[in-house]
């Protein structure tokens, strides 16, 4: 017992006692921290081989001439580029705010409640479009939407705006349920003691605190429609591509660092979001 | 005390009854308008898809309304224009092999690689896990076709891999890894690598260390411990993670057409293509089918082992 317990009192800082044979902690195992770092430098690898040869001077890939940033001056002038993140910015905001609004709405129906006939229901329907393969996805709104051009003759942005909205709404509605399932009742119910009404009540109190959670939802949707390539390659119709899907149409070309520049403007909107999402979410706990 | 006789009671009873339906009423009323965007622009058309699976195919794309299985024997059989001999199709056999095996490799993959990051970033001080998990997360949002890109910034025959096997004397001329089954694997690997650490983290963090210190105290050895304490322990994670990343890789588009060049196709490639030059969509609607088919068997098994209460971290 003894032993056990000074073992365990050694291994309570456990990573700072897991440099080599220093001494024995329980959660070490031989050789996972070499492999976790050789995984991290992997991911970063080839993104930072990507940011680097975004400023190379020549016209090449691979051999270094110098730093320059003729090609982001290049991509800036492209009116091709200049329009399709545009196109791009768009729809992703659009999708992002019905998304995240109805996804708000769904959390609060589905949060907080005695299990009712259809939760699950409810649940299963909000987190399909998780489950089934974009391609899959892409082709069912291909054909659907073919089947409605005929009928209405719209051939506008509306389809890819609808497209992304649904895709987009598991991705708000997850952090916006963490968020809601989290929070104390006992502020509403006090606000209801105080004669507030219940719309009065979602207002001033419930809302409030439910906000980091819906920017948070807002910022995900956004990230995820500004990202899709697959589904919105096969909704589009002539003369609407988003900037990814030019993207994979330059790649069949020659590739030039234009591409390495793009990339890295959108890899820096990117992380940006995703960033300010990390700390929004850290806030809470 | 005899409530069921006395009026009051029962009306109390009724007017909460009443309030508990409209309560109800309001929540799906508030759920509807997501409902109702998810069933017109997701699942809805899935149907038509398998309705379009039935059909004959249009002689420019499209459809003619006329039932027929001719798709589906398409999807593994073709027959000679010849002389009407029934062979199987092997392009779309080796297709579809390809792109079981390529996932499941993939998946392989991940698992050996996400296991030890997940548990190295589990065993970290509290402070700084959240940092790993970030680490990990950024790649994730980067956008896909992007991190595709990168990824073939290394391994083309003038990427830096080849660049920097030459200068170092272990290689005299270039591998060629590009448009091959091997790159499509090292992509999807690259791409997917997050979805296995998330849910092996999930499962790690709640890790009770007591249990393996006990498995020590037996005089297990480190390899022991692991197979005996610690993998059973975050079977769940495992399964979540290989989940999340087979589904994606079984039906791959971007990785594949980037990476593989046109003739190493998968199943995604393959469903886009009769859309497209194929001028097919029966067979391309009855390749969806089938893919959906294998995903759901994987889901099945994922619901089947993995149980209900983990599902939330995937």
């Amino acid at each position: 017992m003894a032993d056990a317990s000074l073992r365990n009192a050694r291994s309570v800082p456990g990573p700072a006692g897991a440099r080599k044979g220093a001494t024995f902690s329980v959660r070490r195992q031989t050789g996972f921290g070499g492999i976790a770092l050789f995984c991290f430098v992997l991911l970063y690898l080839p993104i930072a081989t990507l940011v680097v040869y975004s400023f190379n001077a020549g016209n090449s890939l691979a051999i270094w001439e110098g730093f320059s940033w003729r090609w982001y001056v290049a991509a800036w002038n492209n009116q091709q580029i200049v329009e399709t993140s545009i196109r791009s910015f768009v729809i992703a905001s659009f999708a992002a705010v019905v998304s995240t609004t109805v996804a708000t709405m769904a959390a609060l129906a589905t949060t907080r409640t005695r299990p009712y006939r259809g939760l699950n229901f409810i649940y299963g329907f909000i987190n399909q479009p998780l489950m089934v393969p974009e391609i899959v996805t892409g082709i069912a709104l291909l054909i659907f939407f073919a089947m409605v051009k005929v009928w209405t003759g719209y051939t506008g942005l509306g389809y890819l705006i609808a497209a992304h909205t649904a895709f987009c709404i598991p991705f708000a509605y997850l952090p916006i349920r963490a968020r809601l399932e989290n929070m104390d009742l006992t502020l509403e119910r006090a606000a209801a003691d105080l004669y507030a009404t219940p719309w009065m009540t979602f207002r001033k109190v419930t809302l409030p605190l439910l906000w980091p959670g819906i920017i948070a939802g807002l910022m995900l949707a956004f990230v995820v429609s500004l990202d899709d390539v697959v589904i919105t390659e096969l909704v589009k119709s002539g003369g609407q591509d988003t900037l990814p899907t030019y993207m994979l149409g330059q790649l069949r070309r020659v590739v030039t660092p234009e591409i390495n520049a793009i990339s890295s403007v959108f890899l820096l909107i990117s992380v940006v979001i995703v960033t300010l999402f990390f700390f929004l979410n850290r806030k809470r706990t | 005390m005899a409530v069921e006789n006395s009026p009051l009671p029962t009306r109390a009873a009724q007017v909460a009854a009443e309030a508990d339906r409209r309560e109800i009423r309001g929540r799906w009323l508030l759920a509807s308008p997501a409902l109702l965007i998810i069933l017109f622009a997701a699942i809805g058309p899935l149907f038509i898809v398998l309705v379009y699976s039935f059909l004959t195919p249009g002689d420019y794309g499209g459809v003619v309304w006329k039932p027929s299985g001719q798709a589906w024997f398409q999807v593994l059989f073709e027959k000679d224009i010849f002389d009407d001999t029934t062979t199987f199709a092997d392009a779309h056999l080796s297709i579809l092999w390809r792109s079981v095996k390529l996932s499941l490799l993939t998946t392989l993959a991940a698992l050996a690689f996400g296991f030890p990051t997940a548990y190295f970033i589990a065993t970290r001080p509290e402070k700084s896990r959240d940092i790993w998990l970030f680490l990990i997360t950024i790649p994730f949002w980067t956008n896909l076709l992007i991190r595709t890109f990168a990824v073939q910034e290394v391994i083309r025959n003038e990427g830096i891999l080849n660049t920097a096997l030459i200068k170092l004397g272990i290689i005299s001329s270039p591998i060629q890894i590009m448009f091959t089954d091997v790159a499509i694997m090292l992509g999807m690997l690259y791409v997917y690598l997050p979805l296995m650490v998330l849910p092996l983290y999930a499962s790690m963090e709640k890790l009770d260390f007591r249990l393996v210190e006990a498995g020590y105290d037996l005089y297990a050895n480190r390899f022991q411990v692991l197979r005996r304490v610690i993998i059973p322990l975050v079977k769940p994670g495992i399964i979540a993670g290989s989940i999340l990343v087979f589904i994606p890789s079984l039906g791959a588009y971007v990785t594949p057409r980037v990476l593989g060049g046109g003739k190493n196709m998968m199943l995604g490639n393959l469903i886009e293509l009769q859309f497209g030059q194929g001028r097919n969509w029966p067979l391309g609607a009855a390749l969806s089918i089938t893919l959906m088919a294998i995903v759901m068997v994987a889901l099945m098994v994922y619901v089947r082992y993995a149980g209900r209460s983990e599902t939330r971290h995937g």
